[in-house]
C-alpha cells in the first residue's frame, strides 16, 4: 500500500476514519444482514425451537423438513416455475419493445417525436396501483384471469426501460452510425448490428433490473389470480402465510420467504454493478 | 416506415397506464362492485363520501406521516451511510453492494421476514427486549405501532437506495473546494454544512422527488406485514382494500386512486416549480 492510500489509518486520522467511515458502514451491514441471515436460518427451525420466548439463533435439530412442509401447502415447485415463466417472457419482451421504441427516439425522424417521449417519460409518474381496477377489468373481460398472459401483458408497455435506453443511444457515437448510414446499411441492419452491440451493458442493465422488477411484481399478479396453480412466488406466498398463521409455523413461512428472495440475493451478488447502475442511473446527471 | 416498430410499446403504454387513468374518472362517479355488470351512476358521491367522512382525514394523515418518515429517515441515514462509505475505507464496494441489496428483495419477502422479527410472542426483538428486563410493544394490535412498523421495514428495504445516490453525489464533489474550506479553517461539521451539503442540493432534491413518489405507492409491504391495514392504511391501501378487501365498492376505489393521481401530478408540479428554484446547480 503507498503512502498515499495509507493515510486515512494515519494516527490522527485512525478516530475520524473510524467513527465517520468503519463504525456507520458496520452498523449498516449488520442491520442488513443480520435479519436475512436470520431469516434463512429460522427457515431450519422446528416449531419447538419457533414457538418459544427465547431467542433461538441456531436451529436445533436442523429441520429442512420446513421447506417440503411449504411445498405441502402451496404448490412450491409450480410456483417458482409460474415466477419464472412470467419473469423471462415479461422481461425478454419488455426489453425487445424498450429497444426498438428508444432506437426509434432516437434514430428515426418522425413527426410528433417530442409528445412520444414525454408519453414515455410521464409514465414514470404514473403508479401501476392506479391502473389496477380498469386494467383488472378489462383483462378479466377477456378472460385473462389465472393465465400467463392475462399476467404479462398490462406491464409489457416500458416506460422505465425506453427512457434508459434513449438516454443510453443518444450517448453512442453518431459518426460511425451516419458512416454505416451512407453505406447504404438500413435501419434494421444499423439496430441489430451496431446499436445493439455498442449498447450491450445499458441493454443488460435494464433487462436485469426488469427482471428483477418482474420476480418481485405483487400487486397485479395478486388481483388477477387465484388459482394456487397459477400464482406467482410473492402471490403464493402471502397464500402459504394466510394457510400457516399459527405462531409455530413461522418456520414454514419462512422456507417460502427464502425461495422468493434467495434467487434474487443470488443474482444482485453476482451482477450488482449493473443492477445498482440501472436502478440509480439518471440521478447522477441530475 | 420503421417508427411503426416503436408502435406496440407505446400503445401498450396508452392502453394500460394512461386509458385506465381516464376510466377511472368515469368509475369514481359509479357505485360499483368489481365483477358486477350492473352499476349505479352516482355522480360524485364517492367523493363527497369520502371527503365529509373522517376517514379523509384520517387516511391523508396515516399517507402523510408513512410519506413524511420514511423520505426523512431513508435520506438522512442514507447520507450518513453515503458519508461513510465516501471515507474510501476498505471493503467500502461490498459495503455499499450490502446496504443496497434489500431494495432490489420482494416487499412482500421482506415484510414477512421482519413480521416474524417483531412478533411479540416469538419474535426475536421481543425476546431481545426481554432480555432486559423490557416487555415487547403490541406491533400489530396498536395502530400506531403497526405503523412505526412498517415505516422501519420501509426505510431498512430503501435507505441503500439513498445511500447509492448520494455517494455519487458526494464523489461528483471536487476535493479542491473542501481543501480550501479547509485551509481556511472550516473544521469537519463546517464543512459539511457549508460546503457539502449546499453542493449536494440537486442530489438532495432528486431523491425527494423519487423518494416521495414511491412511498407514496408502497403497497408490497403493508399489505404483507398489516393485511388488514387499520394504522398502516394509506391512500393506495385504502384503495387496494375496497376494491379487492372486502368491501366491493370498486367505484369508491377508482375515486381514491383518482385522487391520488392528482395529488402525485400537484406533488410533482410544485417540486418542478417551487423547489428547483432553490436548488443549487452547477
Amino acid at each position: 500500500m503507498s503512502t498515499a492510500e495509507a493515510k486515512p489509518l494515519s494516527r490522527r486520522n485512525l478516530a475520524a476514519t473510524l467513527v465517520t467511515g468503519y463504525v456507520p458502514i458496520l452498523l449498516a451491514i449488520l442491520v442488513v444482514i443480520l435479519p436475512l441471515a436470520y431469516m434463512i436460518l429460522s427457515s431450519f427451525k422446528t416449531p419447538a425451537d419457533v414457538i418459544t420466548r427465547q431467542l433461538v439463533v441456531l436451529p436445533n435439530p436442523w429441520h429442512p423438513q420446513n421447506y417440503a412442509d411449504a411445498a405441502r401447502v402451496v404448490p412450491l415447485g409450480r410456483l417458482f416455475l409460474n415466477s419464472a415463466i412470467v419473469t423471462v417472457i415479461g422481461a425478454g419482451i419488455k426489453v425487445l419493445l424498450s429497444v426498438l421504441t428508444a432506437y426509434a427516439l432516437v434514430f428515426v425522424r418522425f413527426p410528433g417525436k417530442r409528445y412520444v417521449f414525454f408519453a414515455v417519460l410521464a409514465t414514470l409518474m404514473v403508479p401501476p396501483q392506479v391502473s389496477v381496477v380498469p386494467n383488472f377489468t378489462f383483462i378479466s373481460s377477456l378472460g385473462g384471469q389465472d393465465t400467463y398472459w392475462g399476467i404479462i401483458l398490462p406491464g409489457l408497455g416500458s416506460g422505465f426501460g425506453t427512457f434508459l435506453l434513449r438516454q443510453a443511444f443518444l450517448q453512442l457515437p453518431a459518426d460511425v452510425l451516419e458512416a454505416a448510414e451512407t453505406d447504404g446499411a438500413g435501419h434494421w441492419r444499423r439496430l441489430w448490428h451496431m446499436v445493439v452491440p455498442m449498447a450491450a451493458p445499458s441493454i443488460a442493465t435494464v433487462a436485469l433490473v426488469n427482471i428483477v422488477f418482474e420476480w418481485n411484481d405483487y400487486l397485479w399478479p395478486l388481483v388477477i389470480v387465484s388459482n394456487p396453480q397459477m400464482m406467482t412466488l410473492p402471490v403464493g406466498l402471502t397464500l402459504l402465510h394466510n394457510s400457516e398463521s399459527a405462531a409455530a409455523s413461522y418456520g414454514i413461512v419462512m422456507a417460502g420467504t427464502v425461495m422468493v428472495l434467495l434467487p434474487v440475493l443470488v443474482v444482485f451478488a453476482a451482477l450488482q454493478r449493473y443492477i445498482v447502475t440501472g436502478l440509480t442511473q439518471g440521478a447522477v446527471k441530475g | 416506415m420503421f417508427v411503426a416498430l416503436a408502435v406496440p410499446n407505446i400503445a401498450l403504454i396508452v392502453w394500460f397506464t394512461y386509458r385506465p387513468l381516464v376510466l377511472n374518472v368515469y368509475y369514481s362517479t359509479l357505485d360499483w362492485t368489481l365483477g358486477s355488470d350492473t352499476a349505479r351512476a352516482v355522480g360524485l358521491d364517492n367523493y363527497t363520501q369520502f371527503f365529509q367522512s373522517e376517514e379523509a382525514g384520517q387516511v391523508f394523515l396515516t399517507t402523510a406521516m408513512f410519506t413524511v418518515a420514511t423520505v426523512v429517515l431513508s435520506m438522512g441515514l442514507g447520507l450518513l451511510v453515503a458519508l461513510g462509505l465516501n471515507r474510501k475505507v476498505r471493503g467500502a464496494g461490498l459495503a455499499q453492494a450490502t446496504v443496497f441489496s434489500p431494495y432490489v428483495l420482494s416487499g412482500v419477502g421482506v415484510g414477512l421476514a421482519w413480521q416474524y422479527i417483531f412478533d411479540p410472542t416469538v419474535g426475536a426483538l421481543g425476546a431481545i427486549v426481554r432480555g432486559f428486563g423490557g416487555t415487547s410493544p403490541e406491533w400489530f394490535n396498536d395502530e400506531t405501532l403497526s405503523l412505526v412498523m412498517v415505516v422501519i421495514v420501509y426505510v431498512w428495504k430503501n435507505l441503500g437506495y439513498a445511500a447509492v445516490i448520494y455517494l455519487a453525489g458526494l464523489q461528483a464533489i471536487s476535493s479542491d473546494i473542501l481543501e480550501a474550506a479547509a485551509i481556511d479553517g472550516a473544521g469537519p461539521v463546517r464543512k459539511f454544512f457549508s460546503v457539502t451539503f449546499p453542493l449536494l442540493s440537486p442530489t438532495t432534491f432528486f431523491l425527494l422527488v423519487t423518494s416521495i413518489l414511491n412511498s407514496l405507492q408502497a403497497f408490497d409491504l403493508i399489505r404483507a406485514m398489516t393485511p388488514l391495514g387499520r394504522g398502516t392504511t394509506t391512500l393506495i391501501y385504502d384503495a387496494y382494500l375496497r376494491a379487492f378487501g372486502g368491501y366491493n365498492q370498486a367505484g369508491y376505489s377508482a375515486m381514491l386512486s383518482t385522487v391520488l393521481f392528482v395529488l402525485l401530478v400537484i406533488l410533482t408540479l410544485v417540486q418542478l416549480v417551487v423547489l428547483e428554484r432553490r436548488v443549487h446547480y452547477r
